[in-house]
């Protein structure tokens, strides 16, 4: 294209000479892919891992519905390039149970009747485990200020909060559980331990 | 919705980006979050030929009080990260008006230089600078300047930045024990962003009325600005109401779909004087 300038080495094959080498985390997996430079993180997980259970939604940074974990934290995959999450942990709603069937966030979704048509549902459980990795027992208030980036358009609000207000119960209820060890492990952890590495100096 | 092709490289120190973005003749862009610039790449409203990713650059992250007082804000830090920090705070109209930028996604990522550079006339941090006097710190490979946030907005998505310059830093004065501040908007619901928001820091009462009183306006003009006939309304000891209903003396009152002209205008007065009251109240 000629709108495209020159910055610097990145090629990585002579047909494709702007793509960029990717390496990343995903689930705990390591993963890598060639791309170009406008491809976006969700269709990083998507297209390119079949990691379909991200949702794109309004595709404008609006509906949430594409929210993952880079790094811990909530990200709306649909508004970060691929490139930008070079280097980084990710995690979809399919690495968010580890080795279990189900996380508690998915177990008290299903049982508070969290979701009816389900499209929303992948990014309002990540956005409620970044929310759920900082504040173990969330005020209603909190819970909806952490859900506020993230539309729902059937079930409605009111039993996505009980949800999630249930499932950070059921988590900090089973705290001396050896399933909630492994559970430590795995979303938590990578969650409070990028709160200090990405804290302010 | 895909953006259209551009190069990109993440650069290594300052000084790469700085060469890099020097070097690219005004054809490249910084990228730090990303949360405002990829969404109008994605609508192809902004399509710029290079991108240089300042986001790996931690030299850029963090808040520390200097030793004159005064608080120096990395460009790179997070709104996350300051909704955090007991420094920030410690200003009134910022721990305001913080919570309520974005969500929670855009807030981990979203950082406040880029809200500075990107120069939103309807975003809520730039009347917040604005009212603080903050100073803007920018470097290039000609050197480095200090800009005051006076004359740093200069139209809707313009800056007094020069091409091949990068913020690296947001310098706020010294808090001060008798001044008050508080920031008060009113939103687009589905955008979030402001119809009308107004930044107030107020302080050093007399008997006659206050001796400092600054105040910025977001959403209301084609820029936000100072509204420098409320501030010399307060000090000169009228009322909060009095001074407030002249919020857009002189400005070109935006109108849209939102709110025509009268009604934002109105809006306007209705926000300063609700900032006025609570920066007067948070000082007992």
């Amino acid at each position: 294209m000629s709108s495209q300038i020159n910055l610097g080495p990145s090629g990585v094959s002579p047909d494709r000479p702007n793509d960029v080498h990717v390496a990343l985390t995903v689930n705990g997996r390591d993963r890598e892919a060639d791309v170009e430079p406008r491809r976006l993180l969700v269709q990083l997980l998507r297209d390119d891992f079949g990691l379909t259970g991200t949702h794109i939604g309004c595709d404008t940074s609006q509906c949430g519905t594409c929210t993952v974990l880079v790094d811990g934290r909530a990200v709306k995959s649909c508004t970060m390039l691929a490139v930008q999450a070079d280097g980084t942990s990710v995690v979809t709603i399919e690495g968010l149970a580890g080795d279990r069937d189900l996380h508690p966030l998915q177990t008290a979704f299903w049982e508070e009747h969290g979701l009816q048509c389900g499209f929303c549902t992948p990014g309002m459980i990540m956005a409620a485990a970044d929310l759920l990795a900082r504040t173990a027992s969330p005020t209603d208030d909190e819970i909806r200020d952490a859900i506020k980036g993230n539309f729902c358009r059937c079930t409605g609000y009111q039993s996505i909060v009980t949800a999630i207000r249930v499932a950070a119960a059921a988590m900090a209820g089973g705290e001396a559980s050896e399933k909630s060890a492994a559970d430590s492990a795995g979303v938590g952890s990578i969650a409070r331990s990028t709160i200090v590495d990405g804290g302010v100096a | 919705m895909i953006p259209a092709p551009f190069d990109y490289v993440r650069a290594t120190s300052i000084d790469d980006a700085l060469a890099r973005l020097s070097g690219s003749d005004g054809a490249a862009k910084l990228i730090a979050g990303g949360q405002s610039l990829l969404p109008l790449m994605k609508l192809r409203l902004a399509r710029p030929g290079g991108l240089i990713d300042i986001g790996r650059l931690s030299e850029l992250r963090g808040v520390h009080r200097r030793p004159d007082g005064r608080v120096s804000i990395g460009a790179l830090t997070t709104y996350d990260s300051l909704l955090r920090d007991a420094t920030i705070l410690r200003y009134g109209l910022l721990s305001d008006v913080l919570p309520g930028i974005g969500d929670v996604q855009v807030r981990n990522v979203g950082t406040i230089g880029g809200a500075i550079a990107h120069a939103d006339p309807a975003s809520d941090l730039p009347a917040t600078m604005l009212a603080l006097d903050a100073e803007i710190i920018v470097i290039s490979v000609r050197g480095e300047r200090c800009l005051p946030i006076s004359s740093f907005f200069q139209g809707p998505f313009e800056t007094a930045l020069a091409h091949d310059e990068l913020i690296t830093e947001i310098r706020l004065p010294a808090g001060r024990d008798d001044v008050g501040s508080a920031y008060h908007s009113i939103a687009q619901p589905a955008s979030g962003y402001a119809i009308a928001g107004a930044a107030v820091v107020l302080g050093g009462r007399t008997a006659s009325g206050w001796d400092t009183c600054a105040v910025g306006i977001t959403g209301v003009g084609d820029q936000p600005y100072r509204a420098s006939a409320v501030e010399s309304g307060v000090l000169a000891g009228a009322s909060f109401g009095e001074a407030a209903a002249r919020a857009t003396d002189g400005i070109r009152v935006a109108s849209d779909i939102h709110a025509d002209r009268e009604y934002r205008a109105h809006l306007a007065a209705v926000q300063v004087r609700r900032a006025l009251e609570a920066a007067a109240a948070r000082l007992g």
